[in-house]
């Protein structure tokens, strides 16, 4: 608990001001004790775990395929991601070889998930500091974004839409037209958002020169993503560590050297871009091709299979109500989500159930370097740095 | 002792020469690398290879419950080298009745939520952490949640 208001000599009084968990600004249920002397935040307190749903424990009463539908709750703005993670570390368990167009169509639909998660980002993180109309431009493009993911899975936000092996299901007919629509018109909106921000003279003022945090500190406190790139670390797993064929697609890592909330929003419009960049060359170069391994005694067979021929069925009934046996082992399998590193630890024993799943949030890692931005600050700069950190509760309590 | 499984990773030989009693096994597996510590030696042990070997980051620190067998619980570390961009994973078992451990925030404070997660969650205790508390469940909580004699589904009698 943060210590009982002290008489200071000149006779004022420090005050504790409860942020949350109820607030709109603080991106979720996320509860800050901030001790104020005046204006300038002297002390503060996060205080998490009001989201915390036992996912880890959940994971380990469910097959290895069940799991992949708690996964995307865990960081309900980038679900897809969240299913990636998962199930390439235990294919990397089961050492499965994933064929080349599931791989770019996963890749296609973890850059649409880092679009929505950042337009999400933007339009909360503009909201707070008080630029209104671009949350309802943002949140325009994320609807296109939600109904392309209907379109492949049938649901707008938990997906699930990633399988160990492979995808869910067959990508539906017409895809290529509804995405390529996208692509074309979304460099120009982010043109859009740039006009409302980047130049404009309050947002300028309100982000320059906040939210500073020394590199050794970002390292020393586990920040990852984002934060390190606007401070001029060009530090990326889908470059350093490549997987699912990203090594394939020609990208830029954007960075800034300034370490400010104004370099990280300059650092997440111009991954916008790259992102999009990735998604043409994947729509113009997809593989044809199977969409889920050959591995009958993984991947569920085809329905057609499965009514006619009595192995198929036999393999359908053997994963569907006993599960797949994963061999002894463990991984840690990083990839980077929209907010930083995100990595599963998988720990498997042999059985048909995980023995222990667990979840590295970025979010977790960021939040815990809260008290160092924010400390010695005006609390008016608290909202813009919490906005530039792109936290997201589920993520973080689990 | 190095083990013949790690006899060919540099790192392992720096860390055996750095304290020939700390290493107790490990493994190179799926294209991983993981070192077993003495937990008496943890601390040390992380120490040089943030400083001597460059493992800057510490990705997470977490807990794998093997119950009932001893020594009970195992605790998990996995460092990243930015510059190398290399990971390498780091276990320490720890007896089941009473666990404890050192903290390794002394090395990286950004094990300090970590930590105090895996208190909260299997009720192993840090020695010399800062502030070790529950995190996720509510602080009068009884139990802990993660172990694997507690159940999943129920209701406080």
């Amino acid at each position: 608990m943060v210590d009982a208001p002290q008489e200071q000599p000149s006779g004022r009084r420090r005050m504790v001001l409860n942020m949350g968990p109820q607030h709109p600004s603080t991106h979720g249920v996320l509860r800050l004790l901030i001790e104020l002397d005046g204006e300038i935040v002297t002390h503060c307190q996060p205080d998490i775990g009001y989201l915390h749903t036992g996912i880890e424990k959940e994971c380990e009463v469910k097959t290895y395929q069940q799991a992949v539908t708690l996964t995307d709750r865990v960081d309900y703005l980038a679900p897809l991601s969240n299913n990636l993670c998962y199930c390439l570390a235990v294919e990397k368990l089961l050492g499965l070889e994933i064929p080349p167009q599931a791989q770019w169509m996963r890749v296609m639909l973890t850059e649409l998930t880092r679009l929505n998660s950042h337009l999400v980002w933007l339009g909360t993180h503009a909201i707070d500091i008080g630029a209104m109309s671009v949350f309802l431009y943002c949140f325009r493009e994320r609807e296109e974004i939600l109904r392309i993911f209907e379109m492949f899975s049938g649901q707008r936000m938990m997906t699930s839409y990633f399988r160990i092996g492979g995808l869910a299901l067959e990508p539906p007919r017409g895809w290529e037209k509804r995405v390529k629509a996208f692509v074309d018109i979304f460099p120009s909106r982010v043109d859009e958002y740039e006009n409302l921000l980047t130049a404009n003279q309050i947002w300028i003022g309100r982000t320059k020169g906040v939210g500073f945090i020394s590199v050794e500190d970002m390292l020393d406190l586990g920040i990852t993503g984002p934060m390190l790139r606007a401070a001029g670390l060009k530090v990326d797993a889908r470059k350093d560590h490549p997987y699912t064929s990203y090594e394939k697609f020609d990208f830029e890592v954007a960075t800034r050297t300034e370490n400010d909330v104004y370099a990280r929003y300059q650092v997440r419009i111009e991954e916008m871009r790259q992102s999009t960049r990735i998604i043409k060359q994947a729509l113009e170069g997809m593989p044809s091709g199977p969409w889920k391994a050959d591995a009958p005694h993984v991947v569920l067979p085809d329905r057609e299979k499965m009514k006619t021929q009595m192995e198929a069925l036999i393999y359908h009934f053997k994963i569907v109500t006993e599960g797949f046996r994963v061999p002894e082992g463990e991984v840690y399998q990083v990839i980077e989500s929209p907010r930083g590193e995100l990595a599963y630890y998988v720990v498997s024993d042999g059985t048909t159930h995980p023995y222990r799943v667990h979840m590295r949030t970025p979010s977790f890692g960021n939040l815990q370097a809260t008290p160092k931005i924010v400390e010695g600050i005006l609390i008016a700069d608290v909202i813009a740095s919490l906005g530039s950190m792109d936290f997201v509760l589920g993520d973080t309590d689990r | 002792m190095i083990p013949d499984s790690l006899r060919e990773y540099p790192i392992a030989a720096a860390v055996d020469r750095f304290d020939s009693e700390s290493i107790t096994g490990g493994k190179h597996d799926r294209g991983e690398w993981t070192i077993e510590i003495a937990p008496a030696k943890i601390v040390s042990v992380c120490g040089f290879l943030k400083y001597d070997e460059k493992f800057v980051r510490l990705s997470s620190v977490t807990a794998v419950d093997r119950f009932p067998a001893e020594p009970r619980f195992e605790v998990v570390y996995h460092l990243c080298s930015v510059e190398r961009k290399q990971w390498l994973r780091l276990k320490c078992r720890v007896l089941g009745s009473e666990p404890e451990v050192g903290s390794v925030t002394s090395v990286w404070r950004g094990a300090n939520w970590y930590e105090r997660e895996v208190f909260d969650l299997f009720g192993i205790r840090f020695r010399n952490h800062p502030d070790l508390r529950r995190i996720m469940m509510p602080e009068d909580w009884q139990g802990h949640p993660l172990r694997k004699d507690y159940p999943v589904t129920g209701s406080r009698v």
